[in-house]
């Protein structure tokens, strides 16, 4: 649904997106990391037809984005950043305006408001002005407006910002929910979403694409994943160390597997080790890497990186 | 192209219902009708003339709406670039030049009922004596047409800057330019120093020769084509000014 080839965005002498291109089909939910001023935003303001692209081409459902952008943006739903709404109407006017200006009129005008109200728990606040709400209600609001036209496509620019830890686990439920029908693009600084609502993740850094894969396949590239660690009695470096690399971490021991591939193997030598040896162990588990460590890894620039 | 009308529509709705839900408007309301009664009736010596005519009180409109219609149009453009709504709205399917227009024509019409709310000064001057009511319509006609002109402008300085105050001023000094370069003691001064073509040339972009026509009861298509030249260069650059704001 969602094409970029080669997007550039320069500002000035600046370039805030260098050379990005993925694609994003029906059915997936892709999931937009990185640093601030990775260029997260500006690659989806471009996406939603906000900002023309100095170089290369976006399509949204076959439409180009520039060539002709009412019909690709009638397909997309976008949340941009500050979730922008305007104060001076209520929820319910806002809806109701983005409902008109979707093409909706009377029934399905009032279904739509109905549908969008009920996803997003704004029944509360909907006759309550924009500008006395509180600022996960406001993030809420605008969302609604994002989905009120059921779009093809969403563009949600760090979606559960502000929300408190209920309705981030109901906004991600909701992204994970959409995504199987739609293509959905959401960006977060939360790592934890990348696994709780995603099929896949881009890490993008000074605005070039550094990681692309599954949630597993990035946690794969952490340094950790494979390794074996294992604490309990009697457990010695000096027994593990032909096994692979060994370090001490809290008490227990992590061996790490010469060959990656090969880490469910190193799990059962290092439990036949432990039943040869007769150590009374306490713990052992093969580790999967931590989203968290590869994104450190990979996005810190040169000098701070180990 | 109904679709395209409708969204125009649809726009120019919410921007209207904007106006009425800040005390802003009534406000506004209350000072125009206090100024227009104040310049008609004691600057403008309506009494004095003894004529049963309207002279007194549109001849001050190019002033009045030099500080009250950029009031209007001051935040059109910029409160949507300050709360981010720009992005909201230019990410809908809408072409730009429909959300300009949309908004250009609620601040228009609230601009027109302004005026129509002066119309206790037509009932006066018809219980007072016998005027041209045909003068006083196309009188009407001319005020809307500088209204617009003045308002097209504080758009496009909207447009410019995310400032509400700085759109003000500069709506300000661009509409008293275009009043100035036309008013008779400026033109006097001009006189002195170029030829009488060029002196003619700057007159011809000011507002007051074209708008003393409407007063006089006549409809020149030349006034006509002024104005509605005015408005449509102004909310053009409007269009310009966003597009370039957008590309960064
Ligand atoms: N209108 C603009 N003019 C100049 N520079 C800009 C403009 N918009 C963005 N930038 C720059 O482009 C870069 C990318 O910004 P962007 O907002 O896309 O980052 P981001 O990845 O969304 O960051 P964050 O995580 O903080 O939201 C930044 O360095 C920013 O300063
Ligand atoms: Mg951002």
């Amino acid at each position: 649904m969602i094409r970029i080839e080669n997007l550039v965005k320069s500002f000035g002498p600046k370039r805030a997106v260098d050379g990005v291109s993925f694609n994003v089909e029906r059915g997936e939910v892709l999931g937009f990391l990185g640093p601030n001023g990775a260029g997260k935003s500006t690659t989806m303001r471009m996406i939603t037809g906000f900002i023309p692209p100095t170089e290369g081409k976006i399509a949204v459902g076959g439409y180009d984005v520039t060539e002709s952008p009412l019909e690709a943006k009638r397909l997309i739903g976008y949340l941009p950043e500050a979730a922008p709404a305007y104060p001076d109407m209520t929820v319910h006017g806002f809806l109701a305006f983005a409902a008109d200006m979707r093409g909706l009129t009377g029934g399905a005008k009032h279904k739509a408001i109905d549908r969008v109200v009920e996803l997003c728990f704004l029944d509360s606040v909907l006759h309550q002005g924009i500008d006395t709400l509180s600022k996960g209600y406001k993030h809420r609001t605008c969302l609604a407006q994002a989905l009120i036209h059921d779009p093809e496509v969403l563009v949600l620019d760090e979606p559960t910002d502000g929300l408190d830890p209920n309705q981030k686990h109901e906004v991600r439920n909701l992204i994970r929910e959409l995504g199987r029908t739609k293509a959905v693009v959401f960006s977060t600084h939360i790592l934890e979403e990348v696994d709780a609502a995603c099929t896949r993740a881009i890490i993008i850094d000074r605005g070039r694409i550094v990681a692309n894969g599954t949630p597993a396949e990035l946690r794969g590239m952490s340094g950790l994943a494979g390794a074996v660690t294992v604490s309990g009695q009697g457990v010695s470096a000096d027994k593990l160390a032909p096994l692979g690399r060994v370090e001490v971490a809290d008490g227990a021991y992590r061996v790490f597997p010469a060959d990656k591939a090969a880490a469910g193997e190193l799990a059962r030598e290092v439990a036949a080790l432990a039943t040869r040896e007769s150590w009374r162990l306490e713990a052992l588990r093969t580790e999967e890497g931590q989203l968290d460590e590869v994104f450190r890894r990979i996005t810190l620039p040169d000098t701070v990186k180990k | 192209m109904i679709s395209a009308w409708k969204t125009v529509r649809t726009i120019a709705r919410r921007e209207l219902a904007s106006y009425f839900t800040s005390p802003v408007a009534y406000v506004f309301l209350v000072i125009f009708l206090l100024l227009t009664g104040f310049f008609t009736f004691t600057a403008g010596g309506f009494f004095e003339r003894g004529e049963a005519s309207l002279a007194s009180f549109f001849g001050w409109h190019p002033w009045l709406y030099l500080v009250l219609v950029p009031a209007v149009g001051m935040r059109l453009w910029s409160e949507e670039r300050r709360s981010g709504t720009l992005e909201l709205l230019l990410t809908m399917p809408v072409t730009t030049w429909q959300a300009i227009l949309g908004k250009f024509l609620a601040s228009w019409a609230f601009l027109a009922i302004a005026l129509a709310l002066t119309f206790p000064v037509v009932l006066t001057v018809n219980v007072l004596g016998d005027p041209d009511n045909g003068v006083i319509a196309t009188g009407y006609f001319g005020s809307l047409l500088l209204s617009g002109s003045y308002l097209a402008i504080s758009c496009m300085t909207s447009a410019m800057t995310r400032n509400q105050v700085v759109a003000f001023i500069l709506g300000v000094v661009i509409c008293l330019f275009l009043i100035l370069c036309g008013f008779n003691p400026v033109t006097d001064l001009l006189a002195r120093w170029a030829s009488p073509a060029v002196v003619d040339t700057v007159a011809a972009f000011s507002v007051i020769p074209h708008f003393d026509g409407f007063q006089k009861g006549v409809i020149d298509s030349r006034d006509l084509f002024y104005f509605l030249s005015v408005i449509g260069f102004a909310l053009f650059a409007t269009g310009v000014i966003l597009r370039n704001h957008r590309a960064g």
